[in-house]
């Protein structure tokens, strides 16, 4: 049989992705017996003329972790689809644009203004900014790739085959990716296109803390306020902000299981279209239903005011594939 | 009309960067080299309105290869700007998680980013030059790398809650305690591991010697350097002061506080990343290294034997203090690894490691500024967090290694590309027969 030859692209990416790979310890002799590497920067020394060499299609699974973020993601990733039969995005960055799309939220300062000239160490008194095309004297061009609006995910600007959630994909998911190339390299068969290669319920299902009947809760604590939290119950009646109920399972659950609250690194489950959403109105169903009724507005405010950042909570992972993020997006257009 | 050459992308790092190296017309002479970070990911802006506690989970995606620093570096900028004092455990189980990130780091690096060139020399077939190879072609030392990675890696996994982005540390300690059950599993395994260590020191000692000529002559650039040291000179990556070291080896310590006295920062338009310097220099004489080496040249000895030894033994043998030649890296990253797995011993033994006092509960949100530094594998990280009085996170200023490191790359670029063009040095360095061909 021969191996998968496989390419792995990297967009805006802390490369916690790729040191998730390589967690796989012994494990990743597997991988060996099953891909040919044609391309990995972080591990290996080809270079982007060795990918283009390459004949259109003749990469069997290109994986592309990172956030599109620059000219160069997104050549990066038009090249990726031409190469390989079979894309998939791996991550949370290239899943849903990740932590890097927080910088689509609508702010009133430019980034370039904030890191080029107005941290306070800097020392930048001609207002130098990186350029996209440094002309020189000789008459020659040096460029940089363009910084673009936004950051997205993988699926805004090519076709996506699978997608592998995470912040990084647990090694537990990844093992599923590895069985998965496995059956294609034996039998040439793959899972439907399209196919999300982790659980497929809410996080809660995964999390094992036993839930009440009916979830309910009265304010919410920062963790340095919690002194005790019982690892038997659910977070969400003992004050700690969770988003298990709209994230998808497959992580292993292991933030619930330190007793701290999932932030939705594996997206939404299936059919939920904005994670934030979800979570928020979750949550406003939840709210103390045996006394609703019985709270006055201050107190009501009171709760609310626990939740002063409703972007960096609900959207941590996902902003850059919300729906919201498209309504602020119009709206800075207009 | 120069020419220019451009290495698309630079491999084996973790991270977007290019390298521009321009050449006279006639081929003879180096014009200019540049190292360049080619995307950003503006950090320092998305972080505005976050809750400070939640700067921790959110920046260590700055770094999947070293999100530890980045966890437990803001952790401290918040605690600065509260005023929060953390119990005596809680400081020891921070401790224990960055030296078990700094242990696995430095052997990924010195095994998977840096051996294949050693192992197989430069000239290899590129297609050979990974860890993959290592892997097959040397399993025994291929198996103990993998096994030591695992190590420092589960064990960031049991304190950290995840190996990659953790989640444990929280203004006023920690999360969670450590269990014991986890102490006892690692500390049955730790023998082991410093029988490893010692291992790979002699495989680290053997490439110095084989490629002795290099590690004396190619890249040898005297400039500052950048650090992290108790105010007595020990080596200290989690609770130090900022330490600078002049070319000549006169070192100054100052509080984290005063980094906007010692650092500048500096924007090229060729970079997306900024280049710091030492502010009483100037850009661009003030450029300096950080990391290993940088770690090495600005501490007066280590906090352990083994470590210190080796430390000793390497000033030694190059006979300079401080070191400048570059490929002296890799061996101050294994002493460094060496003084990691003897502080994880120490600290593993300690009965307090396993203490449930590990979180204060006097923490109380208010305006302030605060700054927070640790070293990372790879260099100093500077976090400077303000917080309003809700405790929203209101202006961030970060120094990363990256930023440390760039002028100092470039610096040595050019001269390394001199070397080989101006002065031909391919033609005159020695180098071994490669162990594996």
């Amino acid at each position: 049989m021969a191996k998968l030859k496989t390419a792995i692209v990297l967009g805006a990416t802390c490369a916690g992705c790729d040191v998730a790979i390589l967690d796989l310890n012994e494990k990743i002799f597997e991988v060996d017996d099953l891909c040919e590497f044609v391309f990995w920067p972080t591990a290996m020394d080809f270079k982007i003329d060795d990918l283009l060499a390459l004949e259109d299609g003749e990469v069997d699974i290109g994986i592309y972790h990172g956030a599109i973020r620059t000219s160069e993601d997104l050549e990066m990733a038009e090249i990726l689809r031409k190469k390989a039969k079979v894309v998939v995005a791996f991550g949370a960055c290239a899943n849903f644009g990740g932590i890097p799309s927080l910088d689509n939220l609508p702010y009133d300062q430019s980034l370039f203004d904030l890191v080029y000239e107005q941290v306070p160490s800097m020392d930048n008194p001609q207002g130098t900014v990186p350029l996209e095309i440094i002309e020189l004297k000789s008459g020659d061009e040096l460029t940089l790739p363009k910084m673009l609006k936004d950051a997205g995910a993988l699926n805004s600007v090519i076709d996506v085959d699978y997608y592998v959630p995470g912040c990084p994909p647990m090694v537990p998911l990844i093992e599923k990716v590895v069985d998965v190339l496995k059956k294609f390299s034996e039998t040439g068969t793959l899972p439907p296109k399209g196919t999300v290669i982790a659980g497929e319920g809410t996080l809660c299902e995964e999390c094992g803390r036993e839930k009440p009947e009916q979830i309910s809760y009265h304010a919410f604590f920062s963790p340095q306020e919690t002194k005790k939290i019982d690892p038997d119950k659910c977070l969400i009646p003992q004050g700690i902000i969770c988003m298990g109920p709209a994230t998808r399972s497959g992580c292993g659950a292991l933030c619930t299981k330190m007793n701290v609250g999932c932030r939705g690194c594996m997206g939404p489950t299936v059919k939920v279209k904005d994670h934030g959403l979800k979570m928020i109105s979750a949550l406003t169903s939840l709210l103390e239903v045996d006394t609703e009724e019985g709270m006055t507005e201050e107190q009501l405010e009171k709760i609310v005011q626990r939740i002063p950042d409703p972007l960096g909570t609900f959207y941590r992972f996902t902003y850059g594939s919300s729906l919201i993020s498209k309504l602020h997006s119009d709206k800075e257009d207009k | 009309m120069p020419k220019i050459y451009e290495v698309e992308p630079v491999t084996r790092l973790e991270g977007h960067g290019g390298l521009i190296l321009k050449v006279s017309d006639d081929g003879k002479k180096v014009l200019d080299a540049q190292f360049n970070v080619t995307t950003t990911r503006f950090f320092e802006k998305f972080v505005e309105g976050r809750f400070m506690e939640h700067v921790p989970r959110i920046t260590p995606r700055i770094c999947g290869i070293c999100p530890i620093p980045h966890h437990i570096a803001p952790t401290k900028a918040v605690e600065d700007a509260w005023n929060v004092k953390i119990p005596p455990a809680a400081f020891k189980v921070r401790e224990l998680l960055l030296q078990a990130k700094q242990y696995s780091s430095h052997l990924l690096h010195f095994y998977a980013l840096a051996a294949p060139d050693f192992i197989y020399g430069p000239f290899a077939d590129p297609a050979k030059r990974n860890v993959v190879s290592i892997l097959k072609d040397l399993p025994a030392e291929g198996k103990m790398a993998l096994e030591m990675m695992e190590y420092g890696q589960a064990l960031c996994a049991a304190i950290g809650g995840k190996s990659v982005h953790p989640i444990v540390s929280i203004p006023g300690g920690l999360k969670n305690p450590f269990s014991e059950e986890h102490r006892d599993f690692f500390l049955k395994d730790w023998e082991r591991q410093v029988e490893y260590t010692k291992k790979t020191v002699e495989i680290a000692l053997k490439v110095v010697t084989d490629y002795w000529d290099v590690v004396a002559n190619v890249g040898v650039v005297p400039t500052w350097y950048l650090g992290v040291a108790k105010e007595d000179g020990t080596h200290d990556i989690h609770d130090g002061m900022l330490s600078i070291c002049n070319p000549e080896g006169k070192i100054k310590r100052y509080k984290p506080q005063k980094y906007l006295e010692v650092i500048g920062e500096h924007v090229t338009s060729h970079n997306y990343g900024t280049h710091t310097f030492i502010k009483e220099v100037g850009y661009p004489e003030g450029v300096y290294q950080t990391g290993p080496l940088g770690m090495i040249n600005v501490a007066e000895r280590m906090n352990t034997p083994l470590a210190d030894a080796a430390l000793k033994e390497m000033r030694d043998k190059i006979g300079t203090n401080p070191i400048h030649n570059v490929f002296a890296f890799h061996w101050a990253r294994i002493i460094e690894t060496v003084a990691a797995i003897e502080n994880i011993g120490n600290l593993l033994k300690d009965p307090d490691i396993v203490s449930t006092d590990i979180k204060t509960m006097d923490v109380e949100p208010i305006a302030g500024r605060g700054v927070g530094m640790v070293e990372a594998p790879r260099g100093t990280l500077i976090y400077d967090l303000t917080s309003d009085e809700k405790g929203i996170c209101r202006k961030a200023n970060l120094l990363v290694a990256t930023n440390h490191n760039l002028g100092g790359i470039d610096k040595l670029v050019t001269h390394v590309a001199k070397q080989i063009i101006e002065q031909d040095a391919l033609k005159s360095i020695k180098l071994p027969d490669p162990w594996v061909k």
